[in-house]
This record gives structure tokens, C-alpha cells and sequence, in this order.
């Protein structure tokens, strides 16, 4: 600012008015440091924060994560099934700090879209050039009679990693062998797809190992899932699915897999035709954009942030972007793999308007493991490219594991070390 | 600073103007920025399996594109992977992770017996091609030296086991180092250039 003076500013606006059109007022007023803000430190936020700084370090990057640390969901069922520790999911914010992004451990409250300012529940204001928004996903508490947030702490859903995922795994470890767990899995669209059927496959090893006579019931509103066959090949193979000895008994939307209600004191759900009752609940329930999505009015009527997918620009407002499984990315899943390429085109899109330059040709890539056992792991993957203002499957990339019939048991053990491969670089990748 | 902004403001009545020109095919940093979340930041694997991929010569990350595509290599993800992409894009990512430097210390744990026997067998049957103790990455070479050893174990798995095919140089030295050496020679091999830094 202060080099900059009326002559330079003269002769900027002259040149501008020359070309026939005038200057972004954010950017041409006295070259002042460019401010991102982005809200939320998960895998889409953290991402996004790094790759804005590395494609530009002049750029001010201001991160608001009201957690101090951030556990991530994928390889969380791990640490539910016992095969890991908590705190091999846990990651703090050092490295962004390290890299020059300031971090600031507090709640978004608000988003005043036109004056371009970010407010926080601790009384803090923040002006930005651009938001990044990557809030994750919030539960539809009105879905389910007798369950919310509260009852979430006791009978978790632990679909946010953390506290109660170590509370699932807890109540496993105490739960008598003859127990039965039930899985109430969710409907479509929910983050992280494979999850509910990978969950219950890290389930069943460990009661395998350690509680032999006792169930996994999984009630699904759904027909099928993701991965269906890989997962329930891999249930027949390793649990004895199908047979009367199996381990997970899975009951579809068609034979009222669907639940109402749950009974927290009796530990009971109400689905559409019977009541179940278990000795562990694990209520996953339907889900939405985070909270701050809605409050800040960038979720249309489905629940979910309409964007423009390249650039991942609000289409409800200007200068605010929307990545991760809070998105509309359709094709792309909402996975972590997902949020964290979004992120990285989302960042070059951000650093480019910012300097006034044409936005990137994106590229995306998905890939999602799932651990069905320590020696059999699966993924299916895609690659994804942009044209007519859509996101779309390369044609001929992708897909997924091939069977048991295709493949051998040394390449699936490969895929489980792929998938432990993936976890440290992914988090690497995010977290610095 | 006046040089900086008016080049900005330029560049912004670009976008004006320009309106939606998209290039057909992403930036090479675009394009390799997806490998990250399995190959780790700028190619650079933190383990403990898949590869590091950065400091590959462009012709080997190219030919490896393509028998990953053509499914004449085997591969867990690579060949669902592969098909995503154009020769051009190939040759895009190629050049990126060529210019990346590749970080060799990895904290491997190695036997110092068998990194010592491997030393020798490296000498007698590989270092013609993988010269530099296994560290060059010329022409049709992989770099060798401070690679993840289950991704070492894996590749020569898949070269002994006869899924994937060896060039005749390499055949010949590889059923010559089995014969005299048999499992345990490759595992000192491995672990020699697992132990290089």
C-alpha cells in the first residue's frame, strides 16, 4: 500500500479503462494482500488452505476449524474393528501453521456473502477476497423418532471420527460374545459410501477373533451398496454370509431395512416391519451439507451446495466456494480422496480469479479402499475430467477389485498395504 | 510493485473478455497433483508400499503408463487408473514427476548382513543397467534405491512369478541370480537397495 501511490493508481485505472472494461475493485485497490478464507480443516479445507499457499505464498490464508484436531473417518473402522489406534487417525494443524495459514480454533456462525465477511461464534470477524467453504456433512436429526445429537454421545453414529468412534469401539470390547450389534446403515447421498458395509466387515474380524457366536445386523433403506459384490463375496468368504453361522446378516430396503425409531433405554430400533433389539447400536442416520452451509444460505432444497464445477463457486453466491461432501460434485463421490482433489482444483480456480486469470482445466481422481479383512482389501477408483460445465467418468477408467475369480489373494493383501499406503499419503498430502 | 498490478489488472480484463476459454487438456501440476493422495506430495511415497514416483525418467513413467493401460502390467489400481489418460497427459505428468527430486531416506528399516550380500549380487547382476547402486533412473530403468521394499518385493514377484514380462537382458540375470542365490539373494537385494540413501 504504502509505495503505491495516486500517479500508479491513475495510471493502472487508465490502462484498465484502455482495455475496455474496469478492475476488480478487490484486486486493483492498492494491491493489497489477498485474503482467503476458509472454513472448515478437514480433509477439503486443510488441502485447499496448502495448495492456495504453495500456488501463492503472498496469499493471506486464514483457516477457522473449531477443533483442535481432526480425526479422519476413512480408516476409522480400524480403529472400531481394533486393528488401530486413535491416535494414528488423529492429526493437529502444525504443518499448515508451519506453512504460513493461520489457523483459528473457533465456530463459524455466519457468512455475510455480500459484505465478504466470515463471523465467528467467538465475537471474531474475518473479510475475505474469497471463502472457501468445506463444512462436511450435518445428520438429519428429524429422520429418525428418538434420536439427535444427544442420544448420538451414548448410541453413537461415530460417522464423525473422534470421541465416539472410541465410544463404538468401547462398547464392542464390553459387549458379551452373543451379542448383536446393529448397523442402521443410511440413505443415499451420505459421505463415504463403502463405510457402513466396511464397518461391518472390520466388525466381524474382530468378533472373529474375539467374540465368535455374536451378529452384525445391518438395516439399510437401500437395495444395494457400494461395492456390493466385493463386499458380499468377501462376507461369504471370511464371515460365512449367507449361510445360518454368518456373522452379518444384512436386511434391505424391500424387507423394511428402513428404521423410524429408536428406543436408546432398550436399546431397540423401530423399523418398518419389526422391532430389533441389540446389545450395540450404531445409528448412522440420513445427512445434509454442515450446518454453517445452511445458515449461510448456499444449500439449495436437496440439502446439499449447488456449485459451478470448476471452479467450485457457490451458484446461490458469488465469491464463496463449496468443496467436499457438502458439494453437489456428482459424479464425484463423497469421499475423502473427492474433497481432497476438489480441493486442489477449487484452490487453482481460487488463486486464479484472485489474479485475474483464465480458471484451469480440471482433473480429478477417485479412489476409495475398503479393508474387508487384514488380508483382503478392495478400491474402486475413477478418473474424471471437465467439459460443457460438467464433471465426467473418463470413459474406460475406473472400476473396481475384480473378484476372488479374477484376482488372487496375494494382490488383495497388496490392496490392504495400498490402503495403509494411501492413508499415510493422503494425510501427508493434507496435513503437511 | 506498479508492474505486478498493472500486469494483474491485464490479466483480469482477460477473463473479462476471454469469457469461458477452457484448454482441452489440465496443466502437467494439475494433472499430477491427483497421484498425491497414494504417491504422496510431489511423488515422494511416505510408505509404507506404494512407490515413489518422483525422479522417474520420463520414458520409463510413460512406458509404465502405458502397459499399465494396455493391462500388460499387472497392477492392483494402476491399470484402472492408466486408462484415464491421453499419451499427451502421459507425457504432461512424465515430465513433472521427472523434474521432482526423489527422497531416498526413508527410514527403512535393513539387515546390515544381508544389505552387505546385496551390495555384491547388485554389483555381479544389476548394476549394468541400474547403475549408481540402483539410484539412476535412465531410459527403461526403475529407480531402485530407496524404494519401498513391499514395492520392491511385489515388482520382483511379478517378474519371477512370470505375470510380468522381463526385457532378455534382465531375464537372463535375474534366472542366473536365482539359480545361485535362490529367494534369499533377491531379499539381500532388496534390502540393499531399501538401505540406500
Amino acid at each position: 500500500m504504502s509505495k503505491f501511490n495516486r500517479r500508479d493508481f491513475l495510471k493502472l485505472t487508465g490502462g484498465v479503462a484502455a482495455m475496455g472494461s474496469i478492475g476488480y475493485s478487490s484486486f486493483a485497490i492498492g494491491g493489497a494482500k489477498k485474503k482467503v478464507v476458509i472454513v472448515g480443516g478437514g480433509i477439503g479445507g486443510a488441502t485447499a488452505a496448502r495448495y492456495i499457499k504453495m500456488a501463492d505464498s503472498s496469499i493471506d490464508v486464514t483457516v477457522i476449524e473449531p477443533n483442535k484436531n481432526y480425526y479422519t473417518c476413512f480408516m476409522s473402522n480400524e480403529v472400531i474393528g481394533g486393528d488401530r489406534s486413535i491416535d494414528s487417525i488423529r492429526f493437529g494443524y502444525d504443518g499448515l501453521k508451519k506453512e504460513g495459514i493461520n489457523v483459528v480454533h473457533d465456530t463459524v456462525n455466519n457468512i455475510d456473502a455480500n459484505g465478504r465477511m466470515v463471523k465467528t461464534s467467538g465475537g471474531k470477524s474475518f473479510k475475505y477476497d474469497r471463502c472457501i467453504v468445506s463444512p462436511g456433512v450435518a445428520f438429519r436429526w428429524d429422520t429418525i423418532d428418538g434420536y439427535d445429537a444427544n442420544v448420538a454421545e451414548s448410541i453413537p453414529h461415530a460417522w464423525k471420527a473422534g470421541s465416539q468412534t472410541t465410544t463404538l469401539r468401547n462398547q464392542l470390547k464390553d459387549m458379551r460374545d452373543g451379542g448383536t450389534v446393529i448397523i442402521s446403515a443410511p440413505p443415499n447421498p451420505f459421505r463415504c459410501p463403502p463405510g457402513p458395509y466396511e464397518r461391518a466387515s472390520q466388525i466381524a474380524h474382530y468378533f472373529k477373533q474375539h467374540k465368535p457366536k455374536s451378529k452384525i445386523l445391518i438395516l439399510d433403506p437401500k437395495e444395494k451398496f457400494s461395492k456390493f459384490g466385493l463386499f458380499t463375496a468377501g462376507w461369504k468368504k471370511h464371515y460365512g454370509y449367507g449361510t445360518e453361522n454368518s456373522m452379518i446378516e444384512w436386511v434391505n430396503g424391500g424387507n423394511g431395512g428402513a428404521i423410524e425409531a429408536v428406543d436408546a433405554k432398550n436399546k431397540s430400533v423401530k423399523a418398518l416391519v419389526d422391532d430389533f433389539k441389540g446389545d450395540v447400536l450404531n445409528i448412522i442416520p440420513a445427512q445434509k451439507a454442515g450446518t454453517i452451509a445452511h445458515i449461510a444460505g448456499l444449500a439449495n432444497d436437496s440439502g446439499w451446495c449447488p456449485v459451478n464445477l470448476q471452479t467450485f463457486e457457490s451458484t446461490i453466491h458469488a465469491n464463496i466456494h463449496v468443496i467436499g461432501d457438502a458439494a453437489i460434485q456428482s459424479p464425484l463421490p463423497k469421499s475423502g480422496y473427492a474433497a481432497n482433489s476438489e480441493a486442489k482444483v477449487c484452490a487453482e480456480s481460487v488463486v486464479a480469479l484472485l489474479k485475474g486469470e483464465a480458471v484451469p482445466q480440471p482433473s480429478f481422481v477417485n479412489t476409495c479402499y475398503s479393508i474387508i479383512a487384514p488380508n483382503d482389501g478392495i478400491s474402486v477408483a475413477m478418473v474424471y475430467d471437465f467439459s460443457d460445465g460438467k464433471i465426467n467418468k473418463v470413459k474406460g477408467s475406473g472400476g473396481l477389485t475384480p473378484g476372488y475369480d479374477k484376482t488372487t489373494m496375494e494382490m488383495r493383501e497388496r490392496e490392504v498395504l495400498y490402503a495403509h499406503s494411501w492413508f499415510k499419503n493422503i494425510t501427508k498430502d493434507v496435513f503437511g | 510493485m506498479k508492474k505486478k498490478i498493472l500486469q494483474g489488472a491485464l490479466l483480469s480484463c482477460g477473463v473479462f473478455l476471454g469469457g469461458a476459454a477452457i484448454a482441452a487438456t489440465p496443466s502437467a501440476t494439475m494433472l499430477a497433483n491427483t497421484c498425491f493422495g497414494c504417491h504422496g506430495p510431489n511423488g515422494n511415497s511416505v510408505g509404507p508400499a506404494s512407490p515413489t514416483i518422483a525422479g522417474m525418467s520420463k520414458a520409463y513413467f510413460i512406458e509404465a503408463m502405458q502397459e499399465y493401460k494396455s493391462g500388460e502390467r499387472p497392477a492392483t489400481i494402476m491399470g484402472r487408473i492408466a486408462k484415464g489418460y491421453s499419451e499427451e497427459e502421459f507425457e504432461l505428468m512424465a515430465g513433472y514427476f521427472s523434474k521432482q527430486k526423489f527422497f531416498r531416506d526413508k527410514g527403512q528399516k535393513t539387515d546390515s548382513a544381508m544389505v552387505k550380500s546385496g551390495a555384491k549380487l547388485h554389483k555381479k547382476y544389476c548394476e549394468k543397467c541400474h547403475e549408481d547402486n540402483g539410484r539412476s533412473s535412465e531410459d527403461d530403468a526403475g529407480i531402485l534405491a530407496g524404494q519401498w521394499m513391499p514395492y520392491l518385493r511385489y515388482t520382483l514377484t511379478d517378474y519371477t512369478s512370470g505375470n510380468r514380462e522381463m526385457t532378455k537382458k534382465m531375464k537372463k540375470k535375474v534366472e542366473a541370480l536365482q539359480k545361485k542365490e535362490g529367494d534369499k539373494g533377491f531379499e539381500d537385494l532388496m534390502h540393499f537397495y531399501s538401505s540406500q540413501k
